[in-house]
């Protein structure tokens, strides 16, 4: 028993890696779900957009974010390494497979559930965090009566806008904002965008339910009491709810505004 | 009264290690549903051999689900298609008259084909080597129980220690990953008193070894566990994780003693 090699080039260390980035981005998963429900406000976007301009202008969640990305890119990285290795443990495949027998099928195929939600990622980021940052949304403008609480809005042209700004005059709130709301609402008037993002979230449902509970094992988490806890997590929370939530974004604005 | 059957079987033959392998497919007539699967494949050797053909090589020894060296992947699943049994525990009123059946060789890397069936498991054997033993100290034989241990530790480690090393645990992963092997190995003497003296550069070297043979990496699927014929847990390589990483991050002053 010699000196040993260092821990992420080993197995368990990038099951580590593997581990605690999937668990920072499922942790994440229930921010965005929580914030992105203001869509579901009838407000014209009101709530929505200040949340946007929040997630994207606060430095602390701006360091999050960056964690975020790198995150997805690790995760990504890591599990295409992975598979190589994998892949040259096993050079010559059986003739016949009898997997569904001793495994889940999810369990086996995180990689290409982990594609699907990657090519979504990339389809989601382009939609909207993309053009939110380039200027490619429209713009629109709050009157907020503080008295009344009434909000009234218009949308309004780029050399109008300038930047965010929140003024109050005769005790009217006026915001000028991003309108990431109406992009949103234009983006899922596409059915086939519609259909693709209720595709990933089924994918990312059976993604978590393995992976969710998988990353803990990774952590060498075994507890009697707790580990039930955490399928029963990985099941409901990750498996239905979050996903459900999401898709019900796209199902929302297509059927229903 | 037996019943017997017809079997068309698709055997894995390869002469070496060197030379490329291939399916030949060779009908067993005549086989009593009361043999077992490996007196099948006698019955099919004297056969072949009887026609001066080469017999078909499988390992196998003590024929009672004991000693960890019978092997065979059959129709795709390790030690047959019933759980919790090795391959000579497997008999043949679990197929039927007319089926065909495919008969493969562990499939890893780390486990090259020796022959035909049989494949070189010595990898297994440098992974307890790096660190699966314990420190015995030279003199009189101790009393036994002198070393209380609760009854629960003693038989958490008698279940990890029942692992045969069959080596089935890396056939059934996708991955062709030995993390179940290692961290039974591993648990065993993790929990035990006698085990605390190389604790945790025992887990850094068996891991490492593990590692260096080229095996895959654990996805958590927990098809070793489902197929394993003596029920070794996936909770094994939790605790391996665990011991690992502990020794990493938490006792690596440990690993400085010597250099």
């Amino acid at each position: 028993m010699s000196n040993s090699k260092p821990v992420l080039s080993s197995s368990i260390g990038r099951k580590l890696i593997m581990s605690l980035t999937g668990i920072f981005l499922c942790t994440f998963l229930i921010v965005h779900l929580i914030g992105n429900l203001q869509l579901f406000k009838d407000d014209a976007g009101y709530a929505f957009n200040n949340y946007a301009y929040l997630m994207t202008h606060f430095a602390p969640i701006k360091v999050v974010s960056y964690l975020l990305y790198a995150s997805i890119i690790i995760h990504a990285i890591y599990a295409l390494v992975l598979t190589l290795k994998n892949r040259a443990a096993r050079p010559i495949a059986y003739a016949q497979n009898g997997g569904k027998a001793n495994s889940k099928w999810n369990s086996r195929n995180m990689g290409i559930l982990g594609t699907v939600i990657l090519v979504f990622l990339a389809t989601h980021m382009n939609n909207f965090w993309w053009k939110y940052h380039n200027d490619q949304t429209p713009y629109i403008e709050y009157s907020k009566d503080l008295a009344t609480g009434v909000v009234t809005s218009k949308e309004i042209s780029a050399s109008e806008f300038h930047d965010y700004q929140v003024t109050v005059v005769n005790n009217v709130e006026v915001t000028k904002a991003r309108d990431l709301y109406k992009q949103v609402d234009f983006a899922f008037q596409n059915i086939g965008l519609v259909i693709f993002y209720v595709i990933a979230m089924i994918a990312l449902a059976f993604h978590l339910i393995h992976g969710f509970q998988s990353a803990f094992q990774s952590l060498g988490f075994a507890h009697k009491k707790y580990v039930p806890l955490i399928k029963g997590l990985s099941v409901w929370l990750f498996g239905v709810i979050i996903p459900i939530g999401f898709a019900l974004m796209p199902l929302y604005f297509y059927f229903v505004k | 009264m037996a019943q017997h059957m017809n079997l068309t079987l698709k055997v894995w033959r390869q002469k070496n290690d060197k030379t490329k392998g291939q399916f030949v497919t060779i009908q067993a007539n005549n086989i009593a549903d009361d043999m077992s699967f490996l007196e099948m494949l006698d019955i099919v050797n004297e056969d072949l051999t009887r026609k001066g053909e080469d017999p078909v090589y499988f390992d196998h020894d003590c024929r009672e689900g004991i000693c960890g060296m019978c092997s065979l992947v059959i129709n795709g699943r390790p030690h047959g298609p019933k759980y919790g049994i090795t391959t000579c525990q497997l008999h043949m009123r679990s197929f039927h008259d007319g089926q065909t059946i495919v008969i493969e060789p562990w499939r890893a890397a780390a486990f090259p084909v020796l022959k035909d069936l049989a494949v070189d498991r010595t990898a297994f054997d440098r992974i307890q080597q790096a660190g699966g033993y314990v420190n015995v100290n030279t003199g009189g034989v101790p009393d036994a129980n002198t070393i209380a241990i609760p009854k629960r530790i003693a038989d958490e480690a008698f279940e990890s220690a029942t692992c045969i090393g069959c080596g089935a645990c890396v056939a059934a992963c996708k991955n062709a990953s030995a993390m179940l092997f290692v961290s039974a190995k591993i648990s065993q003497f993790a929990l035990l008193p006698q085990g605390q003296t190389e604790r945790y550069e025992r887990a850094q070297a068996m891991v490492d070894q593990m590692d260096a043979e080229g095996f895959g990496n654990c996805t958590n699927t927990g098809a070793c566990e489902a197929e394993c014929p003596k029920g070794i847990k996936l909770t094994n390589i939790a605790r391996m994780n665990r011991e690992y990483l502990t020794a990493k991050f938490f006792r690596e002053e440990d690993v400085h003693v010597q250099s």
